[in-house]
């Protein structure tokens, strides 16, 4: 009877383990009448980094909240690592760094980390090198012993991040994990999470600094006002060339007619063009000069994940 | 460890680490070192001729003595479980403490079970030591002992619960200084209450008396104040005031009676609808 039970969780496991690390569907949110996530419908796959990008109030917290258990769902489903959100078990191969990270003040950076152990929970023979690994990735090694009250913001940030990495989790949730870092702390985060892809673990990184994400994330939903206005890898929403144009003796006519090259951002002596496929360049010169147009300088560039953030929020606007 | 057990050991370390439990001691030491010196200078008053107070006199006056400063003492230990119950689980909350807790395998329940488990730990040593300490003091500075001195410690001890496990109730919900201000109001009200009860059995309104039934059920902090109260009376004071009839029994520092099975059962039932009730109200809560 044992030995059934036991093959039937392996079996169970290997299920779970061919299964994404996340997976909503319609995932829905209300406080009253306002709705934090309106149908949240995504899949993150194991061992991806995963950005979840938006501005302040766009229900990224919410979602994670969620996901975590910690916020009830008004409607709608969810699963990690192929477990129904909630499941105690997962929750076992999950680490979380919330976005508002406070540990007891009166207890050593160790200590916090032990208690992470002892309720993840790890076996106790492993706990000391555990919290030694972790405190050497996030740089608290000589801080081990000192309590938690003298930490400034970024140390504390920082051993968040340690819990959040004890046990190596299938599945870390980082809620602005620099939000109190300097450069270099932000550097050590990209390292970290790098670090984490290569071992295979799925990392859902919800933040607003894009720079960042697009530093590491392989795949990113954008979200505003509760829900997801786009997603898709890193390429797929990067597909477009940006071309800005210096140029002068355009009247304002000729310059409406070009915004037929695509979305238009018009600072006078430059325009701008997003969203335009390279090989239109040449067609967008011609069209200038025939116009009268006297070009000083035509420099294509890459879309940033700044330029496509900032204009998917505009479209949605509109 | 059981994660419940976890979080009891971690509610019982901070308050040790955050000095709660040295104040305490330092209080208390003061408190029952000079209850002793008061104590002790009962036996040095003489009567107007001269004559040292008889030994049933001093016992009397010792009881009584001891009744206020239980009631001292219960006070203390009630308003600190409500004060310290009030934030334990709202102010973890607010501050984000609880969120990186609950992401991990840890019902809400052990949460709640577990800081509950912790305080009450630290409110029965409470009980136990101030009491013993208070009573060996007085025993040491007069030789009275009061006749129930370990049912003395649970009534003070169980009252003590009362107010923890209200205050915790509330936490889940309010704001630790609304809870603790609610649990603090709450006791009084209840102590007001069971004194008004007194006065319908004095005068014989069946109205009033009520109010005192109903508070015991409510809230049986002033029932089990009675308890505390009963367990410290000598046999020849409860005699003379059941002679007294129904006026001896509006007394609010005077119990003529031990509080009924039934009540005592209704304490047990009354913890464990009020745990229940703080956890089904912490599970629904949004973090």
């Amino acid at each position: 009877m044992a030995l059934a039970e036991r093959t039937e969780a392996a079996a169970s496991y290997e299920v779970a383990a061919g299964t994404p690390a996340v997976r909503t569907v319609e995932l829905t949110k209300r406080f009253g009448r306002t709705v934090a996530l309106a149908g949240l419908s995504m899949t993150v796959p194991r061992g991806e980094v995963f950005g979840f990008l938006g501005p302040n109030g766009a229900g990224k917290t919410t979602a994670v909240k969620l996901l975590l258990g910690l916020l009830t769902p008004s409607s709608g489903e969810g699963w990690l690592l192929g477990k129904p959100l909630g499941d105690l078990g997962a929750r076992r191969r999950i680490g979380y760094l919330p976005e508002l990270f406070r540990y007891q003040a009166w207890l050593s950076a160790s200590e916090v980390l032990a208690l992470h152990c002892e309720l993840a929970p790890l076996p106790r023979s492993s706990w000391k090198d555990e919290i030694g690994t972790v405190l050497e990735t996030v740089g608290l090694s000589d801080r081990a012993n000192d309590k938690i009250g003298t930490f400034s913001k970024g140390m504390q940030q920082r051993l968040g991040l340690g819990a959040a990495l004890l046990g190596e989790p299938d599945l870390v949730f980082l809620d602005e994990p620099t939000s109190a870092l300097d450069p270099v702390g932000r550097h050590d985060v990209r390292e970290i999470i790098r670090g984490l892809a290569a071992r295979g673990t799925a990392v859902f990184l919800n933040s607003h600094l894009l720079s960042e994400v697009e530093q590491v994330c392989d795949r990113v939903a954008v979200v505003d006002k509760g829900r997801v206005i786009a997603s898709g890898t890193m390429d797929d929403l990067l597909s477009g060339t940006a071309v800005r144009v210096r140029v002068s003796g355009l009247v304002q006519a000729d310059r409406n007619k070009l915004a037929s090259f695509g979305r238009l951002d018009d600072e006078g002596d430059s325009l701008t063009f997003t969203s335009l496929a390279a090989d239109r360049v040449p067609e967008l010169v011609s069209s200038i000069v025939a116009m009268g147009g006297r070009i000083y300088e035509v420099a294509p560039r890459h879309q940033t994940l700044e330029d496509r953030f900032l204009q998917l929020l505009e479209d949605e606007e509109k | 460890m059981p994660p419940f057990l976890v979080i009891a050991r971690l509610t019982i370390q901070e308050s040790s680490r955050r000095r709660l439990l040295l104040a305490l001691l330092i209080l208390t030491l003061l408190v029952v070192g000079f209850s002793a010196w008061g104590f002790n200078k009962i036996t040095t008053v003489t009567r107007g001729d001269g004559t040292p107070l008889p030994p049933d006199q001093v016992a009397l006056l010792t009881s009584q003595l001891l009744i206020v400063v239980t009631f001292m003492f219960s006070g203390v230990l009630a308003l600190s479980a409500a004060v310290v119950a009030g934030p334990l689980i709202s102010a973890e909350v607010e501050s984000g403490l609880l969120l990186s807790i609950l992401a991990r395998p840890v019902r809400r329940s052990e949460v709640v079970i577990g800081k509950w488990l912790g305080l009450a730990a630290l409110v029965a040593i409470y009980a136990a030591f101030a009491g013993s300490l208070e009573l060996a003091a007085v025993d040491w500075a007069t030789g009275y002992l009061p006749p129930h001195p370990v049912e003395l410690l649970v009534y003070v001890a169980a009252e003590g619960l009362t107010l923890l496990s209200l205050g915790l109730l509330l936490s889940t919900r309010l704001s630790g200084i609304t809870a603790g201000v609610i649990a603090l109001v709450a006791w009084l009200m209840a102590w007001i209450a069971g004194v008004v009860g007194d006065i319908g059995t004095g005068l014989q309104n069946q109205a009033l008396e009520n109010v005192g039934v109903f508070s015991h059920l409510i809230l049986p902090s002033d029932g089990l104040w009675r308890g505390a109260i009963y367990a410290m009376e000598p046999d020849t004071f409860i005699a003379a005031m059941r002679a007294l009839g129904t006026a001896g029994r509006a007394n609010p520092f005077a119990a003529t009676d031990p509080p009924p099975a039934s009540f005592l059962g209704w304490v047990v039932a009354w913890f464990a609808i009020a745990l229940t009730l703080s956890i089904l109200s912490f599970r629904r809560r949004e973090i």
